[in-house]
């Protein structure tokens, strides 16, 4: 087939940061070509996902796509790309949130707006690069090498604290970032390669695991954000322009679940298995601690920022719940409920957040303050806009019916099989979640019109409309059909989960 | 001494030759804008560096009865002195001109300092090192006091001449112990004498000596206080000069006398390199924080960037001194880089060497804030950049050697050092502009910093040549 001959990946990662550089050449004068041009590369690597989706073949658990060429041949690291069903899904959320966000910043952006629109676009490129890459050298080259475009949106277009928060956020995740940089060292120093799947087969001693599971954590609990280094997240969701909230909420939060599945679990497997009741803990902390935080915000964004966080918390908790799971009855739907769960939780926080976080854009564009107390009534003036805040309000909540529903209701449902307590815990996110959500949009968009600004709001243009429908597909149809993603991910966690059972202290 | 050892020094007499042609021919030319002089010296480095890059060979080869040696590390060293010197003159003359300091002693000082490193670099006897040395540090003594009339320049000045004075008596008392424990001058001889003999308590007292003399050319912490001076006080042009090609010279005086020399006391000189490193990293990582002149901070991020590649000779491994020379090579790209820009932006006769002149700089001239932005990532130790391999290399040949809690110390400071680096972003990005005045610099400027930039940013998605280059060096 001609498709398995296109390096997809190779186009993936590059076409976005190619066509930002000539976005970026394109310059200010003509900001509607810049606009239409950025739009075209999106959809076009929207399009390449897709292709790369129909040719995936599900029934395999391994890495496909593999394109392999030295990169530094003194050091034997490569160019070594693959995906997998775990990256898959993460892929085709980030093209499709890119080319929404690109949207979202259509008349929006006035500053500097061809800087706009190429960094979203090499940061596109840069984050499928991180969903995609096999060698633990490029991994962190494209993981770093992301901060940069993301410090640079938030420090230009972000609100009145944004150096503080954009300098918080680069320090926060740089100085995760390190100690994994140190550990992949140290794994080649054993292995003598960078190859991910190398590492796998890599016997440790327990305390080595532990210091590298460690390390990996710093790395991943800062960008997943985990409680307690969950305090950059707030400021930078806060300062960030909408689309940097969107892409920061949707995708980056991603990569540090996405960083457990890849490497935490599979090479650190008994480390994974002696920490997971802390790991649980911290977990059930996000989601009840910070639930109630969010509960007492005064700011949509900050609202909704703490909200991820403790939805995170769930995807963590489905990651780590499985040891206990396999302790307590040893079922391996429940494992692979679990870890679906987590995943699934991933992909419908991505649509979700992202969808709020553009919803309070739009009503930030109109009234320029993100403050609740600021708006009241908003369903008078905005009664389109209203309907589709609604829908995702509930699918925060995690109503059934939307994506929002499916992740939570797995990972509780097989948090049963570990423990009833942990399960319990975990089910107190539907009433704290329906809780602050539905009391912020009780208090935004129902009620009578609270000042004349509200009055004068306009409902949604078109090309608004446009954004939230195709958040809304997404949002919907994996709430009621999210057979095609499990599809996708079932051979390939079942083979994760072979990878994170077994025991690597022996033997070495 | 045969054919084949002249063979082996020519560049370096050719060098010479043309060095003093160019004095002469400075001497007899009345152009109040020494083009003669420039593009002389010029030439002389192009000539040089041609000459050396047709020698390259990966063989070691001895002359001079064992003085002077070349190996794939000397050639590569070498050959990059040369390009950072031609970039380094390039730069320097607009600026000269500009301050009305602009005379033809200083290429010819210049090319002599150049001269002095490649003699250093290629030293193979403790006396070879210590002319090569002190025929560098007096040129760059007389360079720092070029703008005779500025006290800071004057200040600058002596206080080098002074401490690098102190510097090169503690050196030559050290290599007087030497001499008086082994018998011998050259590096191998010694070498070997103190492996033939039991631990020496009086050759470990000369290595310290020897030591801080290498520490204080480098500038680790403790004996770093002229270099913030220094490069505040000197001419930029002059920073810039002193900040980049002599690193590599002092890097390869630490090999020479280090690895060649006193490689049998490599625990004692590990311990105490160690200790240097450690501090330096600290010191100067968390005292640039609070500069607001940024010749000083990059001073003491220079203070910093010395300790990080102290760790790989730490190592103590080949992979480790290959680490270290790529990071030198790349911190020589990167100060030029930054020490140019601070030419490139200055306006009106004033030199922008406050941070504040930074500000506002993406609306003002989007092209050089994003070099700007290059060079400052690639020193903080970001990827895609140069700046990030070097770091990367370095941490692994010392996680290789074991070090591990050294690697996470070094990654702490790096962290630390990321904030002031990023300051300079974010004042260039975030910040509005103090006034919408262009910085006044000719097109060929700009061009030459594009192409400095972007190597930065080329090197760093590629670094596999350079690397080969750096084990190689060491590979034998």
């Amino acid at each position: 087939m001609i498709l398995n001959q296109l390096p997809l990946l190779s186009l993936l990662v590059w076409a976005p940061i190619l066509g930002g550089i000539w976005v970026l050449m394109a310059g200010d004068r003509q900001q509607q070509t810049v606009r239409y041009l950025s739009l075209i590369i999106s959809l076009i690597v929207f399009a390449l996902s897709v292709l790369l989706y129909l040719g995936f073949d599900s029934n395999v658990a391994g890495m496909q796509y593999v394109e392999y060429t030295s990169w530094i041949a003194a050091f034997n690291i490569n160019y070594h790309m693959g995906i997998d069903g775990i990256s898959l899904p993460l892929i085709l959320l980030t093209t499709f949130t890119t080319v929404l966000v690109i949207l979202a910043g259509w008349e929006v952006i006035e500053r500097r707006l061809s800087m706009y629109m190429a960094s979203f676009l090499i940061m596109e490129g840069l984050m499928i690069g991180v969903f995609s890459a096999l060698d633990a050298v490029l991994f962190y080259v494209f993981w770093e090498a992301m901060l940069i475009p993301m410090f640079l949106i938030i420090g230009i277009w972000g609100g009145p604290r944004r150096v503080y928060a954009t300098i918080k956020f680069f320090l926060y995740t740089f100085f995760g970032s390190v100690f994994m940089l140190v550990s992949f060292l140290y794994l080649y120093s054993q292995a003598g390669t960078f190859a991910i799947h190398e590492f796998y087969e890599l016997s440790l001693p327990m305390d080595v695991q532990k210091l590298i599971f460690i390390a990996f954590l710093l790395a991943f609990a800062v960008k997943i954000p985990m409680w307690p280094v969950h305090t950059w997240l707030p400021d930078a969701h806060v300062e960030a322009p909408t689309g940097g909230s969107v892409i920061l909420a949707a995708i980056m939060l991603k990569m540090g679940g996405y960083g457990f599945l890849r490497f935490s679990l599979p090479i650190t497997p008994d480390a994974s298995m002696a920490l997971d009741g802390f790991m649980i803990a911290l977990s059930l902390i996000a989601v009840v601690y910070i639930g109630f935080v969010a509960m007492v915000q005064q700011d949509m964004k900050k609202l909704i920022a703490y909200s991820s966080i403790a939805h995170m918390g769930f995807v963590t908790l489905g990651f780590f719940v499985i040891y206990m799971i396999a302790m307590r009855s040893d079922s391996l739907d429940g494992m692979v409920m679990a870890m679906g769960g987590g995943m699934i939780q991933m992909i419908s926080h991505g649509f979700i957040s992202g969808a709020l976080f553009l919803c309070v854009g739009v009503m930030y564009d109109r009234m320029h303050s993100r403050q609740i107390s600021e708006y009241g009534g908003v369903a008078n003036t905005m009664p389109q806009f209203a309907a589709f805040m609604m829908l995702f309000a509930m699918a925060n909540a995690g109503l059934p019916g939307t994506s929002g529903f499916v992740g939570e209701f797995m990972v509780i449902l097989a948090s049963f099989q570990a423990s009833f307590w942990i399960a319990f815990l975990a089910a107190t996110t539907m009433i704290l979640g329906a809780a602050y959500t539905l009391w912020m949009y009780k208090r935004v968009i129902f009620g009578e019109v609270a000042n004349d600004n509200v009055a004068r709001l306009a409902d949604i243009s078109h090309r608004e409309k446009l954004i939230l429908v195709l958040v809304a597909i997404p949002v919907l149809v994996f709430g009621l059909w999210p057979q095609p993603l499990f599809e996708i991910m079932n051979p390939t966690l079942e083979q994760l989960l072979t990878l994170a059972m077994r025991s690597k202290t022996g033997g070495g | 001494m045969g054919v084949d050892a002249l063979n082996l020094l020519l560049p370096e007499i050719v060098l010479l030759t043309l060095a003093c042609v160019t004095l002469l021919g400075d001497i007899f030319s009345t152009d109040p804008h020494h083009r003669t002089g420039y593009w002389l010296a010029q030439a002389s480095l192009l000539i040089t560096a041609v000459l050396l890059a047709a020698g390259y060979s990966t063989d070691v080869q001895y002359a001079m009865s064992g003085m002077f040696v070349s190996d794939p590390m000397s050639a590569v060293l070498k050959l990059v002195i040369c390009i950072i010197g031609l970039f380094a003159f390039f730069y320097s003359r607009e600026y000269l001109g500009r301050h009305q300091i602009l005379k033809g002693e200083y290429f010819v000082l210049g090319l002599f300092a150049i001269l002095g490193m490649l003699v250093l670099v290629s030293a193979n006897s403790l006396l070879t090192v210590y002319l090569g040395l002190e025929l560098l540090s007096l040129s760059l003594y007389a360079m720092v006091a070029l703008h005779r009339d500025s006290k800071t320049a004057s200040e600058a000045a002596i206080k080098y001449f002074v401490l690098g004075a102190i510097a090169s008596g503690m050196l030559l008392y050290g290599i007087s112990i030497l001499y008086g424990v082994t018998g011998s001058l050259e590096l191998g001889e010694v070498a070997a004498a103190i492996e033939a003999s039991e631990y020496s308590t009086l050759a470990v007292f000369g290595l310290v000596f020897v030591l801080i003399g290498v520490a204080f050319k480098l500038g680790a912490v403790p004996f770093h206080m002229w270099l913030p001076d220094v490069y505040e006080g000197a001419p930029t042009s002059v920073t810039l000069f002193i900040g980049s090609a002599p690193k590599l010279a002092a890097f390869a005086m630490a090999i020479r006398l280090f690895v060649d020399g006193l490689g049998p006391l490599l625990t004692d000189w590990q311990q105490m390199l160690m200790i240097l490193s450690v501090l330096s990293m600290a010191a100067g990582n968390v005292i640039a924080i609070s500069q607001s002149n940024i010749k000083r901070m990059l001073a003491y991020s220079t203070i910093a960037h010395v300790g990080f590649l102290l760790l790989g000779i730490v190592a103590g491994t080949a992979g480790g001194y290959a680490g270290s020379m790529f990071y030198v090579i790349t911190y020589a790209l990167m100060s030029m880089g930054a020490f140019a820009m601070i030419i490139i932006l200055e306006r009106r006769g004033m030199e922008a060497d406050r941070l504040q002149d930074f500000s506002g700089l993406a609306t003002r001239n989007p092209w050089l804030a994003f070099l700007m932005l290059i060079l400052m990532f690639s020193m903080a130790g970001v990827p895609p950049f140069l700046g990030f391999w070097a770091k990367w290399f370095v941490l692994r040949e010392v996680i290789q050697a074991g070090f591990i809690w050294i690697a996470l110390l070094a990654v702490v400071f790096a962290i630390i050092g990321a904030f002031y680096y990023l300051r300079i972003v974010k004042l260039m990005y975030f910040d509005e502009p103090l006034d919408e005045s262009e910085p006044e610099c000719s097109i060929s400027l700009r061009a030459v910093i594009s192409i400095n930039g972007l190597a930065l940013l080329l090197l760093g998605l590629s670094p596999g040549m350079l690397m080969s280059l750096c084990v190689a060096a060491f590979a034998v």
